[in-house]
């Protein structure tokens, strides 16, 4: 495993050399925290509970999550380091690996740093801390899932630009999967079954069953089964390239 | 050693690499010289398993490269085209990455760190970003990540390639000291380094494999190859009788210098005939040149003939 922990921390430490790192923690940061208040209600509801806080999550990892994966194989592909790297003894697999676990752990992160809502929720009242910690699991492996879709679509594309819309793209329709008018919509054309098929497919629907403190463990396997299946796909397409 | 068994590639309907068959004993520095675009980069790519090959086959210390790969690339020390490396990173940190990347561990990481970074003298600019380097540096950077885990093969694409001449000197040396019981490969278009580094040289054009020989069997199929040249001011009547000399082929007087140079007829010695000639004859002559063959004629000639050829084809 050594050859993944040497791209995962080359990876980490380039977050921390360029303004990534930073521009993305001061921007999630302050979007959470003004949305769980402004727009979610924060106080108004009067419940001691972080579903605003988690509502939101989805929403900020759609423009933040591509944000950070557009980089990842576009810029090596640009700057010829791809051939370095992959001439290095190692798997696609284990540098792809190294990549996602820099960019999940980078996120993980993110999510510490929001630490003082939980703290301010703590004080206001008595809310379940068990389904808090369930939030928090839910948004890590659904931003894992984001991650692995940008990782994807980064080795698609030597454009940065590019990946980020196209992750962005396929990111929203898996959030917005779910949700009444995109289901009532294909009510009409499609059989049930399939309608229900796309039901599932929504991110939103397993996220939010996670945050409410129920582990199924269907969602679980949703997002690890989405997961390792864009990884995969990742892959593939870098192999892909190695024959074109 | 290195090994490649009728190596193909194609880009749709173009052939970057046709059916290339080189074999490269250690102890051996063998020049890949070719034109812009003959196949070069492309063929070390296939062979360091960045490219998979559309046919054929390339094996490095044995390990054929797509069926094992890892165990090639840990033989194989290699520097990509351009010398590509991490921008953002510092000299140190990408050396140290690519330490752990090796597998170097503890003691012996520290070791060929240092024995590397005395080699290449980075030790002033260690904590540089790579950004921030010169051209030769950068070049020098990705050397010393070719060599770092002292590999048995090592793969180098135009490895002076933007160098001033000081810098190439430096890189010959190292590349020399490397040779002994390495196997190397190297490629470039300068023809100096042929003969600077190289005690083989495989030309290719067009992904073909047009010639493979040692540096002086390539300068002795030069014109120019045991041909006397001197200057010699007023030498106007001597020409006929030289070339009234049995062992010569012919005369050409450099129009702007006013140079003479003497062929030979295949196989003959004309120098010593030649300086008879010219004593009996009185004639002041400062200074007087045996050639042992010009590798950029001989280059243009197996290079361009091929093209003649395949225009002739299409």
């Amino acid at each position: 495993m050594s050859p993944v922990n040497a791209v995962l921390r080359r990876e980490l430490r380039s977050y921390f050399v360029t303004p990534v790192a930073y521009v993305f923690l001061v921007i999630f940061l302050v979007l959470a925290g003004i949305l769980t208040f402004y727009v979610g209600d924060f106080y108004e509801r009067g419940q001691a509970d972080l579903q605003p806080f988690f509502v939101t999550h989805p929403w900020l990892y759609l423009i933040l999550v591509p944000a950070i994966t557009m980089r990842m194989w576009a810029e090596e592909t640009k700057g010829g380091t791809l051939e370095l790297l992959l001439t290095l003894p190692l798997t696609l697999w284990q540098a792809m690996l190294g990549k996602f676990l820099a960019a999940w752990l980078f996120i993980g992160l993110a999510l510490v740093l929001t630490f003082p809502i939980w703290i301010t929720v703590n004080y206001l009242g008595s809310p379940d801390n068990g389904v808090i910690v369930a939030g928090y699991l839910g948004s890590w492996l659904m931003a894992g899932n984001f991650i692995a879709i940008g990782a994807c679509l980064s080795a698609l594309t030597r454009s940065q630009v590019v990946a980020f819309i196209l992750t962005a793209l396929v990111c929203v329709l898996l959030i917005l999967a779910g949700q009444p008018q995109v289901l009532d919509f294909f009510q009409g054309a499609l059989p049930r079954r399939l309608v229900n098929a796309v039901a599932h497919l929504s991110m939103l629907r397993h996220f939010e069953a996670i945050s409410r403190g129920v582990l199924d463990l269907r969602d679980l396997v949703y997002f690890l089964f989405s997961t390792l299946g864009w990884l995969i796909a990742g892959v593939l397409l870098l192999d892909l390239k190695r024959t074109r | 050693m290195i090994e490649t068994e009728q190596l193909t590639r194609r880009y749709g309907n173009l052939t970057a690499v046709d059916a290339l068959s080189i074999r490269v004993e250690p102890g051996q520095v063998l020049g890949l010289l070719g034109p812009n675009g003959a196949g070069k980069t492309t063929a070390m790519r296939m062979i360091a398993g960045f490219l998979v090959p559309t046919s054929g086959s390339a094996r490095v210390c044995g390990h054929d490269v797509l069926r094992e790969p890892l165990q090639a690339k840990r033989a194989l020390g290699y520097l990509p085209e351009g010398a590509p490396s991490y921008g953002e990173m510092t000299v140190r940190e990408f050396l140290q990455f690519i330490v752990r990347m090796r597998g170097l561990k503890g003691e012996a990481g520290y070791r060929r760190f240092d024995a590397v970074v005395q080699q290449l003298q980075l030790d002033d600019v260690l904590g540089l970003g790579i950004d921030t380097l010169s051209k030769g540096l950068r070049r020098r950077v990705g050397l010393a990540q070719a060599i770092l885990h002292d590999p048995p093969v090592l793969m180098l694409d135009e490895p002076t390639d933007g160098l001033d001449p000081n810098q190439k000197h430096a890189v010959r040396q190292l590349i020399d000291v490397m040779a002994r019981e390495r196997t190397i490969l190297i490629s470039t278009h300068l023809l100096e380094e042929v003969r600077a580094l190289c005690n083989r040289v495989v030309i290719i054009a067009r992904g073909k494999l047009l010639a493979d020989a040692t540096p002086a069997e390539l300068e002795a199929r030069s014109r120019y190859h045991g041909a006397v040249s001197f200057s010699a001011p007023g030498s106007g009547m001597s020409q006929e009788m030289l070339g009234r000399l049995p062992q010569v082929a012919g005369i050409e007087i450099d129009p702007l210098d006013g140079r003479i140079t003497v062929f030979p007829k295949p196989g003959a010695r004309i120098l010593e005939p030649v300086e008879t000639l010219l004593r009996e004859q009185g004639l002041e002559v400062s200074e007087i040149q045996l050639e042992r063959g010009r590798l950029d004629e001989v280059f243009r000639q197996i290079t361009s003939g091929d093209e003649a050829t395949a225009g002739a084809r299409a």
